[in-house]
């Protein structure tokens, strides 16, 4: 199914209004021809997962700027691993600091990009990673 | 294509009513795999009441789209939302954004939303959207709502797929000559102001009305709804007009029309989509060579087995919904 282009949701979670970085990412990611699917604010883990299911993606990545996301993405690993759904992509933005990126990677999280991160890196990891998942699952 | 177990496992999945089968089964549509699909779950569609939602972008679709899922779900309605956006016609890629206004809705087991790419399609929808309201038909969702991309004039392929079409408009956009020209004008079955806090909102409903006074209808008369969505003023008299629609259809038996109407016109998608595939592949490796257009079109057409002119038959073409009163 190499035919269709690669199903990204950009999601923000939580008390935090900061979608500047999402929104860029979003945009980062729709110039590289795949169809980016944006949930809005204040959104619940539950909610992210459900939105991953119904659109069929291939990729979540999670902007979080507020500092809970030594909560919030744990709690979409669990989501996901609840819904047998953790082949979709997880990964995350915004500001974490490395001794938290370890652990998230160590939950479940694929990649976390930092402030800085050049886009380039961001789009060569998605294609890079949900393409695979996208010849396994089909 | 895909194997026979696999296509096993997802009917299965999707028999069981996991959502992830029919989000599987939709993106199957979407990438030309869809045929294997609807041939099995083809009976069992033609249950759902197909909602059409259209107008230009920022008038509200989706905030309309989220009142109407709020409304049928207080009916006890199951519902599928399609929202279709544009996909860019340089990189391919798209930002489906219509999920922002349905966030309510995301964690409730009865709704199901897909956010679609049009893909390159013209119409409003995207090549795979009929696939799509098979679909959720076939999964048993009771009621399909359909958002198409922000529309201008002429975008009027939702009134071939819907059984009711909403064609939604914006307060201040334009005079009254707006109001009669051809196009998605003419496919309302129900026509919704919304913003009705706007102040040029109720020169808008002048103006729509006048509009249908100059006319008399073949059949169904369109209603007029004013609507704010934001808060909910004006959908249960939005949701009443859809279910006198539905009425009007069933009790004139005009459903049939409308459904024969669907069919044809999704046969016409999938044969101009295999068509356009092979017209595009020709065009790239044909070379002009000095020949005209209409040279080149003849030597391409030719084999498909068309040659020479083919005239358009006009008569069967013209049933107007509507003429001026004292035309007929």
């Amino acid at each position: 199914m190499a035919n269709r282009p690669l199903r990204i949701i950009v999601a923000k979670a939580g008390l935090d209004g900061h979608d500047r970085g999402a929104k860029v990412i979003a945009r980062a990611l729709r110039d590289a021809g795949m169809e980016v699917i944006y949930t809005g604010l204040f959104q619940t883990p539950e909610q992210i997962v459900q939105t991953a299911i119904q659109e069929d993606a291939d990729g979540i990545g999670l902007s979080i700027l507020s500092g809970a996301h030594m909560t919030l993405f744990p709690l979409v690993t669990e989501q996901l691993k609840a819904q047998g759904a953790d082949d979709i992509v997880f990964f995350g933005g915004g500001t974490i600091p490395p001794d938290d990126t370890e652990a998230l990677k160590k939950a479940g999280v694929r990649e976390i990009f930092t402030p800085g991160a050049p886009l380039s890196e961001i789009i060569e990891f998605v294609q890079r990673e949900c393409g695979k998942r996208r010849e396994k699952v089909g | 294509m895909i194997n026979e177990s696999t296509l096993d496992a997802l009917l299965r999945d999707f028999e069981a009513k996991r959502p992830r089968a029919l989000a599987r089964a939709i993106s199957l549509s979407e990438s030309g795999h869809g045929a294997a699909l609807i041939r099995h779950l083809y009976a069992r569609t033609g249950r759902a009441m197909t909602i059409g939602l259209t107008g230009p972008p920022g008038v509200g679709k989706s905030t309309l789209s989220s009142a109407l899922v709020k409304k049928a779900r207080s009916l006890h309605k199951s519902v599928g939302v399609i929202s279709v956006d544009p996909s860019s016609p340089f990189s391919h890629g798209a930002l489906l954004g219509d999920r922002i206004r349905l966030t309510e809705h995301f964690t409730d087991p009865d709704v199901f939303i897909r956010s679609m790419a049009s893909r390159g399609h013209l119409g409003g929808l995207s090549g795979a959207t009929a696939d799509a309201v098979a679909l959720m038909d076939a999964f048993g969702l009771d009621v399909v709502l359909i958002e198409t991309v922000g529309v201008g004039q002429s975008e009027i392929e939702i009134a071939e797929l819907a059984q009711t079409t909403l064609v939604a408009l914006q307060p201040g956009s334009g005079d009254s000559i707006q109001v009669i020209k051809a196009g998605i004008m003419e496919i309302a079955d129900i026509f919704v102001v919304n913003k009705a806090d706007h102040p040029m909102a109720n020169q808008l409903r002048r103006e729509i009305r006048s509009m249908m006074e100059m006319l008399d209808f073949a059949g169904w008369v369109p209603e007029l709804v004013t609507t704010q969505a934001t808060t909910g003023e004006g959908i249960d008299a939005l949701w009443d007009a859809i279910e006198k629609h539905t009425a009007y259809l069933n009790e004139t038996g005009e459903i049939e029309t409308r459904r024969r109407e669907a069919f044809a016109h999704q046969v016409r998608q999938l044969a101009m989509g295999k068509l356009q595939k092979r017209l595009e592949h020709d065009l790239r490796v044909e070379s002009p060579g000095g020949l005209d257009p209409y040279a080149l079109a003849d030597r391409i057409l030719s084999r498909f087995g068309v040659h020479g002119e083919v005239e358009e038959d006009i008569s069967t073409a013209a049933h107007p919904r509507a003429s001026v009163k004292g035309l007929m």
